[in-house]
């Protein structure tokens, strides 16, 4: 199974019809993915909070859109999630993985990857945790639920999620 | 010129176009000078005014998008500069409206009353289009002889702020009345 190409999948059956970016290791097969099939907009952006702000204007203008990004650049989103997205009644979905897990290799990713799932609750970002290919699906689920309650949501991307290439991280 | 007086120029040349406006006295400004449903006033999410408008005008390809920010706060998000004019959409304005100062925190002064040159940042950003303002009489004309395009436009001004009331409505019935008036 590509693990790439079924979440690339999923967001496409979502709806979600724009995607900003900042590149992480673990998203580069589905970034290519996008940059290949050219079915969905993307635009990469400088960084993370910038994202949030091109998506919120973007929702104001009708599409329903997501960032890819890393859990650090949710450090680098608190403020535009708190007093843009929750005060404006802006749904937009964040798609993290999530580096500075069990297993990590670089020193400096630990600390933000031990608070991630403590922080996404503090901001009462209602969570996903997408740590097997059959919880793929719950992308679609995940983006309903953020338009419905016109809300942000966070879907995390574990690292076994990929099981058999978790050598690259 | 002060702002106020660049904004009221502003004002007269709004009828189809959207309009994302930088939070504090430049929101409450404008509405006290022309609020519209086009008219999407920040409250909060400071250097995110030129995201918002980019975000606005990609997902809006036929409307015409006015991005009015200010230098504190496209200082805070000089990459949105390269965003947008590599993307470079054909509908939106980029107006900088340029007191050196933070001047809703106290006129406490920003970098570009020093060496820092916001057009320059534009132009290596990827602008094409860069035009800078210093006389209020020019705000129209200039603004007006701009064509389809990514554009930005620098307003020079004094600091200083108009004596206005706060904006009374919720952040949510912004969003609610822009996205009605967008779908009429
Ligand atoms: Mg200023």
């Amino acid at each position: 199974m590509n693990i790439d190409l079924e979440l690339y999948k999923s967001i496409k059956n979502s709806g979600i019809n724009l995607l900003l970016s900042v590149p992480c290791i673990m998203l580069k097969g589905l970034l290519e993915i996008i940059e290949v099939k050219k079915e969905i907009q993307h635009i990469p952006v400088t960084r993370e909070e910038e994202g949030v702000g091109i998506a919120a204007g973007a929702y104001l203008g009708g599409k329903v859109s997501a960032i890819l990004m890393q859990n650090s650049g949710l450090g680098n989103s608190i403020n535009a999630i708190k007093s843009l997205l929750d005060v404006y009644m802006i749904p937009v979905i964040f798609i993290m993985s999530h580096r500075g897990a069990a297993g990590e290799k670089i020193v400096a990713q630990i600390p933000m990857g031990q608070i991630t799932m403590d922080l996404l609750k503090c901001l009462t970002l209602e969570t996903y945790i997408l740590d097997s290919p059959e919880k793929i699906k719950n992308i679609e689920i995940a983006v309903n639920e953020a338009k419905k309650n016109k809300k942000p949501v966070a879907i995390i991307l574990k690292k076994t999620l990929w099981r058999e290439s978790n050598e690259k991280i | 010129m002060k702002r106020f007086d660049a904004l009221i120029e502003i004002a007269k040349l709004l009828v189809n176009e959207l309009v994302v406006c930088n939070l504090g006295d430049p929101s409450r400004e404008l509405y006290s000078i022309k609020d519209r449903s086009e008219n999407f006033y920040m409250m909060g999410s400071m250097g995110l005014t030129s995201s918002i408008a980019f975000g606005l005008a990609i997902s809006q390809p036929k409307r015409r998008v006015f991005c009015i920010d200010g230098d504190g706060s496209i200082l805070m998000n000089l990459g949105s500069l390269s965003t947008i004019a590599n993307n470079n959409p054909m509908n939106l304005i980029v107006i900088v409206i340029d007191n050196s100062s933070y001047g809703s925190t106290g006129n406490q002064k920003t970098y570009t009353s020093k060496k820092t040159r916001l057009e320059i940042i534009a132009k290596g950003a990827g602008f094409e289009s860069v035009t800078v303002i210093d006389k209020e009489d020019e705000i129209i004309p200039k603004l007006k002889s701009l064509g389809l395009g990514c554009h930005f436009v620098l307003i020079k001004t004094m600091p200083g702020r108009a004596q206005v009331k706060n904006i009374p409505l919720d952040p949510e019935k912004i969003t609610i009345r822009f996205i009605k008036a967008l779908s009429k």
